[in-house]
């Protein structure tokens, strides 16, 4: 099976510092990948030289065969690759329904084959929301919103692209026992609906839960990647997070 | 100028309709604007709310790109007077070509110094955009200051010829009259874009430009096409200038008062919607027309600044933002 996402050899320098170093990762479709590492370890750093927000000085990404280098951002989520912001991003002067109507008119739109107007994108918009629960809110602007309305408003902004690949950067940070339950059910359903799933988290009990694999970064190299329960024994893995 | 502040009501109630019909009432609304003005008898009348109706349509293309996009454009007069210049050099060259005709080379003119600007300058954000914009008018003013053709420093003359065409009576007539149909177009292009796609689109960078590419916006673009389409409507907001004052130099062409105006007015009547830049428009320009005529010519400036302040602190989404309790 050839991989869906393909990392190879990929370094990120900012001025003096190496903030990304020769990383190598391949994603299969439909896996569940856990990506984790102490802050400051490159990980937001590696969803930005993914989506194309930053450029990587060297190396290349590859998604579904194709090459990504030297392709913007919006190119890259028309393709299929999603991502959540580690900080929600919503636009804030649209209403949640109008939030949603942007990945659609412009990622969804662009791909041929597709082509959603008038109602069918209203009707679209609220089936979205209403994966989240956040249906009953769809005319309220982003500010009426708490936490962690504020992260599912950003998930379902993501899945609005209709990705392949849904990159959720931190979507559970400060948020509750139950909250975080209610975040994961979200992103294993939309696992199970077929979109490959990379989750970054610190939230040892979630990334547990979710991944079938378990990649670990520190200070911009890739220390481990294999099966979750081994990674986290690694004796490399532990001093990283522990100490000496 | 009531039947200005009219026509927005009437627009108002207009809301819902398609971009055909919506078209027709402005046309409507036009005409009868037009027949209204005639009803006072005097040239004054035309030359008063010709000005009117050129701060709509400078505010409405500030709007595409300010308001709409969220890039403050300091450089107004830039656009707008290379809008004027090409009339001047328009009417040296070929003086029989109908003045439309000049109004779309004016327009072209402008989008293309729009689009080149917008190139270079939209990597910059925020206040950085408006320090080059502003740059670029103080470019465009030094060039035109010293080229001999159109006057350089001395100006240009340009004479308005005695009878209108089409409408037979004086040229202010006319020139009041296609003013107006600029304005028709403007508006109708403004609202248009704030339905479409496109509309979405340029919220979007307003909002997070990072978040919008991530959500497939293709910015740069959507940037490019704001400024083009800014840059055009000031452009030929200022290509009938020549013929309205009869003599064009740097210092009348680039004045500030443009440049505060089609900022102030957007700001004072709101920039979320078409209808904003109308009422700023209509207020301002109708209360600076007023004591143009009962106190002095040079209060104009003060009291833009003076709105705008009082708007910024008070009513920071403008007039229609007070009536708009959105959601």
């Amino acid at each position: 099976m050839s991989a869906l996402l393909h990392v190879s050899g990929l370094s990120k320098r900012f001025g003096g510092f190496t903030a990304l170093q020769d990383i190598e990762l391949e994603v299969q479709p439909g896996e569940r990948l856990g990506l984790i590492g102490p802050n400051g370890s490159g990980k937001s750093t590696l969803v930005n030289c993914i989506c194309g927000t930053l450029h990587n000085e060297t190396g290349s990404v590859r998604f579904a065969g194709e090459g990504l280098d030297g392709l913007t951002a919006h190119a890259r989520t028309r393709r299929g690759l999603a991502r959540s912001f580690q900080l929600p991003r919503p636009f804030a002067s649209l209403t949640l329904a109008e939030n949603l109507r942007i990945p659609i008119l412009y990622a969804v739109n662009a791909r041929s084959g597709h082509h959603l107007t008038g109602k069918a994108i209203e009707e679209r918009c609220g089936e979205l929301l209403g994966h989240v629960g956040l249906a009953d809110k769809a005319q309220r602007l982003p500010r009426d919103l708490t936490q962690i309305e504020m992260r599912k408003l950003e998930l379902a902004r993501a899945m609005a692209a209709e990705p392949r690949l849904l990159i959720a950067d931190e979507s559970m940070a400060g948020l509750s026992h139950g909250e975080v339950d209610e975040i994961l059910a979200l992103l294993i359903r939309l696992n199970g609906e077929g979109v490959t799933v990379i989750m970054i988290e610190h939230i040892m009990r979630a990334v547990m839960a979710f991944s079938q694999r378990l990649a670990v970064l520190v200070a911009g190299r890739k220390i481990a990647d294999g099966d979750p329960k081994d990674v986290v024994r690694d004796p490399e893995v532990v001093r990283a997070y522990l100490g000496e | 100028m009531a039947s200005l502040a009219a026509k927005g009501a009437e627009a108002e109630a207009a809301r819902g309709l398609g971009n055909v019909a919506f078209v027709g009432v402005l046309v409507v609304a036009a005409v009868a604007i037009f027949g209204v003005t005639r009803l006072f008898g005097n040239d004054y009348a035309f030359f008063a709310a010709y000005v009117v109706v050129q701060y709509i349509v400078l505010g409405t293309a500030w709007n595409i790109l300010g308001g709409y996009t969220g890039y403050v454009n300091f450089g107004i007069t830039a656009f707008f007077a290379i809008g004027a210049y090409s009339s001047v050099v328009l009417y040296k060259l070929t003086p029989w070509l109908p003045l439309p005709v000049m109004i779309v080379v004016g327009g072209v003119m402008a989008a293309l110094v729009g689009l080149g600007t917008g190139y270079l300058t939209l990597r910059l954000r925020g206040v950085f955009f408006s320090i080059a914009t502003l740059a670029l008018a103080v470019v465009v003013q030094t060039l035109i200051t010293n080229w001999d053709f159109v006057g350089g420093a001395r100006g240009a003359y340009v004479l308005r010829p005695k009878l209108a065409p089409l409408i037979g009576g004086a040229y202010i007539e006319y020139l009041f009259l296609v003013m107006l149909g600029l304005c028709v177009v403007a508006l109708a292009t403004a609202r248009a874009i704030e339905r479409s796609a496109l509309g979405y689109g340029f919220a979007a960078i307003r909002d997070d430009e990072a978040a919008a590419e991530a959500s497939g916006v293709p910015t740069l673009k959507l940037k490019l096409i704001a400024t083009a389409l800014s840059g055009g409507f000031m452009g030929m907001a200022g290509a009938p200038l020549p013929y309205y004052v009869t003599y064009l130099d740097p210092s009348s062409g680039f004045s500030l008062n443009y440049a505060v105006n089609a900022i102030a007015m957007p700001l004072i009547g709101g920039t979320s919607s078409w209808l904003g830049p109308v009422i700023g428009a209509v207020l301002v320009g109708g209360v600076q027309e007023y004591i143009r005529v009962t106190i002095s010519s040079a209060v104009n400036v003060l009291v833009a600044g003076v709105l705008m302040v009082a708007f910024v602190i008070l009513a920071p989404q403008g007039i229609v933002g007070l009536f708009q309790r959105k959601r």
